[in-house]
């Protein structure tokens, strides 16, 4: 890959991330109209895109950005007011500039461009008068772009640019640059080679020179700065505004008001800044660079994904060998491989956090995507709703957020469309006319809990009925509890919408939700009261790859429960066994908690503990007990999976390599319970 | 694939499942392994036997006696694991047949494979590429991709007939 390749590949993946930032950043002006911040973020992302596009030969976009910028800035001025239109033209322009940036799935592309008329779109906001005056394009063709832009009176300014010697090799040319400059108004232009070293020292690939400039211009200080985006954060760069009619280079102490244009930001009054490598900016620019730096700035770095799950794997490959050894270690019980041997576990432990907590993301990042849907869907549908997120923050492993999304989607779907009504009939039912759906992530234990709820109507329980037993899920006389009622609308092929709309309705939404969730070793809970709305549970583990684990045993047969589950572990004698009388149920501290034998699930034989060991787990709530003949302690444990052949299993979720070379399975607990239920009733 | 599939001399690993002798192209076997401990996976149909613990990888144990329709004996010192990589649907899978014992590698020609009978045989020809020679022994060269895609995975692919043949002898050593 050429180096002008790979940095139009590092571009590409920027503006994918600046125009994730313009939806979120719109759609947030949209419910707080007075936020200024905001409306300054937002122009800032598109001078971004503008620049760094022009810069990297994507002049179209940069042209068709420039038309955006406009409006914004007159909407940052106050001269345009925040409506509905402006947003909606806003992301149909952000989708337009996915399209020019993406190509759009080989689909005619011509087809798909819209430009003449979101820049109609665009120029029928402006105040009137002002709109025909507005240039074509802006870096595509600076000449044109310069005279019109402002109304404020020419000023001049010095600008000394001292390139870091590196910027070459960054892709950058400082004479395009220059080149911008010169478009902005008329330049004297002094290159200075005294850091120019002797020939013999010269490096072809460093720049040593440096430039000043001095430049008259009505595009006021803004402008200026904003050429020097990309280097400012490591070009030394000094730019300040001459007295009036005075052309003389030299008066470094210069300070001249410079009369507001409407391109600057509210707060950018200084007459003078200069932006050092390491300095301070002035709080203006130091707020609205927060949003453009590249992560670079904050010490973060991006790492290939592919390399992060090299990297869990080979922690799980440690972490088997780890307690290989210990093993080892404690059967020879030899202080001298003891003592390295636990302080090794206790690395590796630490260790195991640190890489898992590596592939930890906030959740939010999934979130953001849903106010775009909401938006667009609620204005397909007439309706009116509030998306309302909690829990942004909430951390998940990066492979479980991946693959969280689609189920997300469907569910948000389905509350739109089949949960909240239009706004006249909610009025109707004297509920406000703005519906609301609650996003909400929050850790239970080892598990992320994500909620959706809505104030909606509720699920239908005889629809539901109905449906079924016309589909012939269900015997028409079958008594079934709300859990297990609600749990049938994940059933393949089963929809109680009467129509069918672009939105859902075709039967295939929660079934692939359930088993997207299934496959993420998560579950999901309805819950539903009519006239007030549905709530939605999802429950997913923090992390695929390592979990604890308690270690048991059934005659010589080991299995691991997930420590998340379990609560406490009491003992069951032979005699309380007998005095169960069919029932298996175990009296805790004046609780009744049923309890499951491993031994008779699993058919296993051999001798019979007198004192059996019960761990009591907890599950959706409810507790059980698990019987076992002996606890042997807590284990980390490697998730593999038990592969496709396995696939139909329901009692364990896994397997895991244990010390000693021998694979023991990961219970299910679940599934366990599931199970059991079944084979009860199949009796 | 049948027999027309074979067009060039290729390697087959031979092995023994009662007194039949068969055969698996060389390109589909990982390795061969003494038996190790087999970790039982409880609730699955017992030609399944189990998981085992290849270099640090769970790989799951298919007794093929079992899936072949024939009855179960003890494991001896001659029982084998071959670990097989197949590609089903597009996707990899690595899993492990028990045989009663492994014997060597062979070549054979595409002139020594003839097509199988279509009748007198304990399987569904559509399981069995071809049946080679060796000497007076003859060898079943199989389609082991095929034995684990039919149907359902966890169906047992024996004929009919193979089964109910094979179920009453089944008391006699159990027992």
């Amino acid at each position: 890959m050429s180096n002008s390749n790979q940095f139009a590949a590092t571009f590409l993946q920027e503006a994918g991330e600046q125009l994730a930032l313009i939806e979120e950043i719109i759609l947030d002006v949209e419910q707080n109209p007075q936020d200024d911040e905001s409306i300054n973020r937002l122009f800032r992302v598109f001078h971004t895109i503008k620049g760094s596009g022009a810069m990297f030969g994507f002049d179209q976009v940069a042209g068709f950005t420039h038309h955006i910028e406009n409006v914004l800035d007159k909407v940052r001025n106050h001269l345009v007011p925040i409506s509905k239109e402006l947003v909606n033209v806003i992301l149909a322009s952000k989708d337009q500039i996915s399209r020019m940036l993406w190509g759009s799935d080989g689909r005619d592309v011509a087809q798909e461009d819209f430009r003449p008329q979101l820049i109609a779109r665009l120029n029928a906001l402006l105040p009137q008068g002002n709109a025909s005056s507005q240039p074509v394009t802006a870096t595509a063709a600076p000449e044109q772009a310069a005279p019109t832009a402002a109304s404020a009176a020419p000023a001049a300014y010095r600008i000394l640019f001292s390139p870091e010697p590196g910027i070459l090799a960054r892709g950058l040319d400082p004479a395009s640059l220059i080149a911008d400059l010169r478009a902005l108004g008329p330049c004297v232009i002094v290159a200075k080679t005294d850091a120019v070293p002797p020939l013999d020292q010269l490096k072809p690939d460093q720049c040593a020179l440096s430039w000043e400039v001095t430049l008259t211009s009505d595009c006021g200080m803004d402008a200026i700065r904003d050429v020097f985006i990309f280097v400012q954060d490591d070009s030394k760069i000094v730019v300040e505004a001459l007295p009036p009619h005075e052309d003389s280079v030299g008066t470094s102490s210069a300070v001249a008001p410079v009369k507001a244009s409407p391109d600057q930001i509210p707060a950018a009054s200084t007459p003078s800044f200069s932006v050092v490598k390491g300095g301070k900016a002035s709080p203006a620019s130091g707020k609205s660079s927060a949003v453009h730096k590249n992560s670079s700035t904050d010490g973060s770095v991006r790492v290939p994904s592919e390399r992060l799950d090299r990297l869990v794997n080979l922690l799980g490959e440690l972490v088997i060998n780890q307690s290989r050894l210990a093993q080892v270690a404690s059967r020879l019980d030899t202080p001298e491989l003891s003592a390295p041997t636990e302080d090794l576990e206790r690395l590796v432990s630490e260790f195991r956090d640190i890489v898992l907590g590596i592939r930890m993301m906030p959740i939010g990042t999934t979130f953001s995507r849903f106010k775009r849907l909401v938006h667009d869907l609620s204005d397909e549908l007439g309706k009116e709703i509030d998306l309302i997120t909690e829990g942004a923050e909430t951390e998940l492993d990066k492979t479980v957020i991946d693959q969280l999304g689609d189920p997300l989607v469907h569910l948000i779907r389905n509350s739109i469309d089949h949960g909240i009504s239009k706004p006249e009939e909610r009025i109707e039912k004297g509920k406000p006319r703005h519906g609301t759906i609650r996003l909400s992530a929050s850790h239970e234990g080892a598990h992320v809990a994500i909620r959706i709820e809505d104030d909606g109507k509720g699920i239908d329980k005889e629809a539901v009925r109905a449906k079924a037993i016309e589909k012939k899920l269900i015997s028409p006389d079958a008594v079934l509890s709300d859990r297990e009622l609600f749990n049938l609308i994940f059933l393949p092929g089963f929809s109680t919408a009467k129509a069918v709309t672009s939105v859902s309705g075709r039967g295939v939404g929660m079934d692939v939700v359930k088993r997207q969730i299934d496959a993420l070793r998560g579950s999901v809970e309805v819950s539903s009261a009519p006239g007030q709305g549905t709530s939605i549970t999802l429950t997913l583990p923090l992390t695929l790859a390592i979990i604890d684990g308690l270690l048991v045993e059934v005659n010589r047969e080991q299995f691991i429960i997930p420590m998340a589950m379990v609560t406490e572990n009491v003992e069951l004698a032979a005699n309380q066994r007998a005095g169960r009388n069919g029932r298996n149920l175990l009296v805790v501290r004046g609780e009744q908690i049923p309890y499951l034998r491993l031994r008779e699930i699993f058919s296993i034989t051999g001798s019979e503990q007198d004192v059996e060991r019960v761990v009591i787990v907890n599950y959706c709530g409810n507790r059980v007990g698990l019987v076992v003949d002996r606890v042997l302690g807590s284990h980390q444990t490697v998730i593999q999976s038990l592969g496709r052949l396995y696939q139909t299993i329901e009692v364990a979720s896994g397997a895991t390599i244990m010390g000693d070379g021998r694979v023991a399975l990961i219970l299910d607990v679940p599934g366990l319970v599931h199970y059991t239920d079944t084979a009860r009733l199949a009796a | 694939m049948s027999v027309e599939s074979i067009k060039e001399t290729a390697q087959y690993i031979t092995f023994k499942l009662g007194d039949e002798l068969f055969a698996i192209n060389v390109g589909q076997v990982r390795e061969v392994l003494d038996l190790s401990l087999i970790t039982k996976v409880p609730t699955a149909p017992s030609y399944m036997r189990g998981v085992v613990n290849v270099r640090g990888s769970a790989i799951p144990v298919v007794d093929l006696r079992l899936k072949f329709g024939l009855p179960r004996v003890k494991d001896s010192v001659q029982t084998r694991i071959i670990v097989l990589e197949l590609e089903l649907d597009g996707e990899g899978l690595v899993l492990g047949g028990l045989a009663d014992s492994v014997h060597e590698v062979i070549e054979l020609e595409p002139g020594q494979i003839n097509e199988p009978p279509r009748i007198g045989m304990r399987w569904k020809t559509e399981l069995i590429q071809g049946m080679g020679k060796r000497g007076e022994q003859f060898i079943i060269i199989l389609d082991i991709a095929k034995v684990f895609s039919m149907d359902d995975l966890i169906k047992l692919e024996a004929t009919q007939q193979s089964s109910v043949e094979n179920n009453k002898p089944e008391l006699a050593p159990a027992s």
